[in-house]
């Protein structure tokens, strides 16, 4: 019996998909062990966060607060995560494998002396899991052998916990030697944009070196993906090339999406960008080559000039509604 | 200053990966293996570091079959100064690694530790930053841009990170784990190459670096992800608008 730790991480003070997967995800392996699972939250003027984490069905919720970790920094996290999980007897902790998960949960491992499973995307009954490696070409199943485990979770792979009872909230103070401390955080710049996130989004449009320039983004592609309440994506090709910014990059480096439907437009389909989104329930590709990659993972292909196909299919969505 | 890099030696990123039959791993006939993309960036780093500041020593390390030599060469053929093989057979799990790695930093005692972000056969994503809890430093993980301070006590470190993009400071020495828009990485020339065969590549056993070899993760089998069958052609854009109105129900 061992009981889990999710790290519910929040994003300057608002929680994103990402931590309610987690605790899916760590429900799941609290369920499996026979252990109760709690959720701890870290930052500076975190009740409202910590009280509303209480209401998806967890036995506690730790309100971690300390001056340290007013902003995310991996050093002061890890070690308030750690000692918290000591403190608490949880020996398996779980985070989602965003930008801060992987930043995070690594360092989390080695100070508790714990094995670490990255990016996992099944729990087996057995208490196995499957992670992705090779791109996704080749799934791995593995155990953790060690008595405590770190488990990081694809968070496309799971489902968000769901809204049940009401836990109690306890404030618990942070153990941070801020003497050890090497990591100061300086500024954020954030990618402003209306559209909904893209690991978020339930459809995703992506572009790739077809688009052939940034402005055609913007011109060809933008009106259809906001006809169809988007997120916008992008092949590394394209990112390479300057057209769009780095966080729309959509594969095995970028980011991770399987939404309802995924569209991609001038996409030839690489390795590695299939990588990132062969788990869409549905996907469209629109491609002038008709031996591009990408028409071999799709469930509607359509040979066509993108710059024809898209601002057509525009029309014929806003047709619908 | 001194900069430690580690290069890991992976199959070409564009090659087709095939599970094999017995489920124990990969098919590696014929394979092509490479320098990891993003180890190769973080070799490119160290040495417009080492070309920026003068006097900078650039060691890498790998971990590794005696063949990682090759991806030693090629990295030494770039411009690093020497390098060092970890012989170690099989799989050796990302905590091994950085057990590894911690102990050459002792002997070495570098200001910088530079590495790819991940490594594309594993997918991992986390000996940086193990690495950095073991030895009490800073990271700077995802980096896409490395300034340092004029008393090279510090370098700010800018990440790339769900939603933007974040700076943060950190005290050297550190680690830095490079993303794929740090920097493009340059091909080895010809007199490089020349040069590299004569440049020191020194062999450790993994044994005689004393560390624990224990198994933290265990692999019971490798499958084939489930196979996506390619679906129908369609002809225009009016009928793919329909299909998937009436028949996938997504839009």
């Amino acid at each position: 019996m061992s009981n889990v730790l999710v790290f519910a991480e929040h994003q300057h003070k608002t929680f994103s998909k990402n931590a309610l997967v987690a605790l899916g995800a760590g429900k799941t392996l609290a369920a499996q062990s026979g252990g109760e699972c709690h959720a701890a939250v870290l930052g500076t003027g975190i009740g409202a966060l910590a009280t509303e984490l209480a209401k998806y069905g967890v036995k506690k919720v730790f309100a971690v607060e300390h001056a340290a970790l007013e902003h995310y920094t991996a050093d002061a996290h890890a070690q308030a995560l750690s000692a918290l999980a000591e403190e608490k007897g949880c020996d398996i902790v779980v985070g989602a494998a965003s930008s801060i998960g992987k930043d995070l949960l690594p360092r989390v491992a080695v100070r508790l002396g714990a094995g670490m499973a990255s990016d996992i995307t099944e729990i087996n009954g057995d208490g196995t899991m499957v992670r992705p490696t090779y791109a996704g070409n080749a799934m791995a199943t593995i155990s953790i052998e060690t008595p405590r485990k770190v488990i990081s979770v694809r968070v496309t792979a799971f489902e968000p916990a769901a809204a049940e009872g009401q836990a109690e909230v306890e404030n618990v103070a942070a153990k941070i030697d801020e003497g050890a401390l090497k990591i100061k955080f300086v500024g954020f710049n954030e990618t402003k944009s209306d559209r909904p996130a893209l690991t978020e989004a339930k459809v995703v449009v992506s572009g790739g070196r077809g688009l052939k320039n940034g402005e055609n983004f913007k011109t060809v592609l933008e009106p259809l993906v906001d006809t169809l309440g988007a997120a916008m994506g992008a092949s590394r090709a394209a990112v390479d090339a300057g057209f769009v910014p780095n966080d729309l990059q959509v594969g095995q480096t970028g980011k991770v999406v399987a939404p309802e439907l995924y569209i991609a437009v001038g996409i030839s389909g690489a390795i590695q960008h299939l990588a990132g989104m062969k788990d869409s329930k549905v996907i469209v590709a629109i491609n002038k080559d008709e031996e591009a990659p990408i028409f071999q993972v799709s469930d509607y292909g359509l040979v066509a000039d993108l710059f024809k196909a898209v601002p057509e299919m525009k029309e014929a969505v806003e047709k619908l509604k | 200053m001194k900069i430690l890099v580690a290069a890991k030696r992976v199959p070409d990123p564009n090659a087709t990966i095939k599970v094999r039959p017995d489920g124990t791993g990969i098919v590696t006939d014929n394979l092509k293996f490479v320098v990891n993309p993003f180890c190769e960036i973080a070799i490119e780093e160290a040495l417009r570091i080492k070309e920026k500041q003068g006097g900078a020593e650039v060691v890498l390390v790998s971990i590794g079959d005696k063949v990682a030599q090759e991806q030693l060469r090629t990295g030494l053929a770039m411009g690093a100064d020497r390098a060092i093989l970890v012989l170690a057979e099989g799989n050796v799990e990302p905590i091994a690694v950085a057990r590894a790695i911690e102990k050459l930093v002792a002997q070495e005692n570098p200001d910088l530790v530079l590495m790819g972000k991940q490594a594309i056969d594993d997918d991992s994503n986390v000996v940086g930053q193990m690495l950095a809890e073991m030895l009490g430093w800073g990271q700077g993980t995802f980096a896409s841009e490395i300034k340092f301070a004029g008393d090279k006590g510090s370098a700010v470190v800018t990440r790339e990170v769900d939603g933007g993009l974040e700076d943060v400071e950190v005290k050297l020495p550190a680690i830095i784990t490079a993303d794929l828009r740090l920097n493009e990485p340059r091909y080895a020339s010809l007199p490089g190459i020349m040069k590299a065969r004569k440049k020191e590549l020194k062999e450790i056993p993994i044994a005689d670096l004393g560390i624990d070899q224990g198994v933290q993760v265990k692999t019971h089998k490798i499958s084939p992800p489930p196979a996506r069958q390619a679906g129908k052609r369609v002809e225009t854009v009016q009928q793919l608008v329909d299909l998937l109105h009436t028949e996938a129900k997504v839009i």
